[in-house]
Formats: structure tokens, sequence, C-alpha cells
């Protein structure tokens, strides 16, 4: 019986082991309510310019570009600021909570699991970001939300290999949120605020509810 | 009928080398380091481990330098795998047996 027992064991501490080494493990569900609420704030912000009742443009140079046709466009609106605004500040808040994260796993932040994980979920993300901003010159603004989402449900399904199951669900969510947002385009930006906003929140309330009310419990 | 305790491997006999070996099945390679970290153990011993394994041709150690300080990585060779695996099968055979 004892080398049964014993066998279970050491099989248990190899699963754990092959996890523990292949993914990264420290990420945060604080991490993902704090995303979903920068974007949930980014997407108030943004509504005025996008219901047409505040001026898109930031100044009288603005005018100019329209006129010359610059590429650059884009970046004389609020709402490219805005947006630039909200992505910065989401990605710093999810690295502090996950940071203090690993602090209290003791395992480091910035290991091979950590760097495979961004590198995984960066490639996405960049091609997506180079197509939208493609797309912006032929004034599709339309198609902006449903490719903001789509993209990013294939980065986090292209990333959850190398980290916390969930992501692969949360993936697989933004994608047919995505999908069914490209049949409604007129209102892009609840999907938006919908996919970035309360699908963060709820599947990083989940995460914390599994994996971290534990870790606080224990310190308590 | 067999007795599959026989096929349990004496070279993975420790939990260190089943961090060891567990690590490097699902990764190319693995530097020292973040052994280290992984398996929560000291350099001395971690050494002693690594350095019974690559004796058995288990797995191989590639020194570099990164700037001053040297970088060790560590990846599993043909042998290692093949014979981790078969450890891997007898031990899910001993939980079998009672079954």
């Amino acid at each position: 019986m004892n080398e049964i027992n014993q066998s279970s064991e050491d099989l248990q501490a190899i699963r754990q082991y092959m996890e523990k080494s292949s993914r990264f493990i420290s990420l945060s569900g604080l991490s993902g309510i704090s995303a979903g609420i920068c974007a949930l704030v980014g997407a108030i912000l943004a509504y005025p310019y996008i219901q047409g009742s505040k001026e898109m443009l930031i100044d009288d140079t603005a005018a100019w570009i329209i006129i010359a046709k610059s590429n650059f466009i884009i970046f004389y609106t609020w709402l490219f600021w805005i947006a630039v605004g909200t992505f910065l500040v989401a990605i710093l808040s999810s690295f502090f909570f996950t940071y203090r994260k690993s602090k209290k796993q003791g395992l480091s932040i910035w290991g091979k699991t950590a760097k495979r994980l961004l590198i995984n979920l960066a490639i996405p993300l960049f091609v997506g970001a180079l197509f939208l901003f493609e797309m912006a010159q032929f004034d599709a603004y339309v198609l902006f939300a449903p490719g903001c989402i789509i993209f990013y449900g294939l980065a986090l399904l292209n990333a959850s290999k190398y980290t916390l199951v969930e992501i692969r669900w949360l993936g697989i969510s933004e994608l047919i949120i995505g999908i069914i947002s490209l049949y409604f385009l007129e209102y892009g930006i609840y999907f938006w605020a919908f996919a970035f906003g309360i699908l963060h929140i709820i599947y990083g309330g989940y995460m914390w509810w599994k994996y971290e009310r534990n870790i606080i419990e224990k310190v308590a | 009928m067999e007795n599959p305790i026989n096929n349990l491997n004496k070279l993975f006999d420790s939990r260190v080398r089943l961090g060891i070996m567990s690590a490097l099945l699902v990764n190319d390679t693995v530097n020292f380091n973040d052994l280290k970290e992984l398996l929560e153990i000291t350099d001395g011993n971690l050494a002693s481990h690594t350095k019974a394994l690559e004796e058995a041709n288990i797995i191989k150690i590639k020194k570099s330098f990164i700037g001053k300080k040297t970088n060790t990585n560590y990846s599993i060779t043909k042998t290692g795998e093949k014979l981790f695996n078969q450890h891997i099968d007898a031990l899910e055979k001993m939980i079998g047996r009672i079954k």
C-alpha cells in the first residue's frame, strides 16, 4: 500500500513540476479586475467623442491635416490618446497586482515562463494594432471595436498555453463577443466595454476567488 | 505478472531528481537559477544531483557566459527522455494495480 501511495505522490509532484516550470502561475485575478475597471473608465471617457457630442480633433492644426490627408490624422484625435492612456494604465495596474502575487508566492516575475507568456501575448496584439491602424487609413472605424476584441481574444488564446487555464476561456469568450459585435457595428463601444471591462472583471474575480482567496486568508 | 516496481528507475529515486526531469521534459532547456527556484534547494544540492544525472547520460549540461556571469543550461538527452517516460509509466502501473 505504501508503494502505491508513494507512486501517486510522485506522479502528482511530476505534474506540479511540469506545470510550474512551463506556465506562469503568478497571474493575479486582481490584475483582471483592475484592467476591467480601466477599460470601463476609458469607455466612459470615449463615449461623448464617439457619440459626436464632443469635438474629436485636438486643435486647429488637425483641421489642416485633414485637408492634407495625412496618414497620421489619428494622432490628432482625443480618442486615440484616451485609448493609449487606458491601455497604459491597464497594463501598469495589471503588472502591479501580478507582481504582488508573485512576491507572495516567492516566485520571480521575470522568469522564463513570464517571458514566454508576454511574447506569445504580444505577437497577435502587435499584428492586430498594425492591422487596425492601417484600417483607420481607410476610415473603417466601425470595425475598430470588433477588431480590438477579436485580436485580443486570439492573443489570449495563444498565450493561454503558458499560464493559468482560465485565460483560454477568457480568450474564447472574447472571440465570441468579438464575432457577435461584427453584426451590431453601431453598438461597437458597448461591445468594447463589455469585452474589455465586464469580461475582465468576471474572469478576474473568478480567478481571485479560485486561486488567491486562500493566500490572503493565510496572511490574515 | 511482472511486478512494475522493477521498472522504477533508481536514478529518479529522489524528489529533487523528479523535479529536474519533469522540468526538462516539458522545456527545451532550463537554467540553473530557474531550477533552483522551482525546487527550492541550495546550489550545492542541485549541483550534486545534476552532476549525477549528467554522468548517467540522462541530462546534458551547457555552460556559457552572459557578461562575466556563467549561465548553466540543462537539457534532457534522448536516453533520459526514454528512461523518464518509462519511469512515469511504471508509476502509473503501480497505481493501476489497486483498481
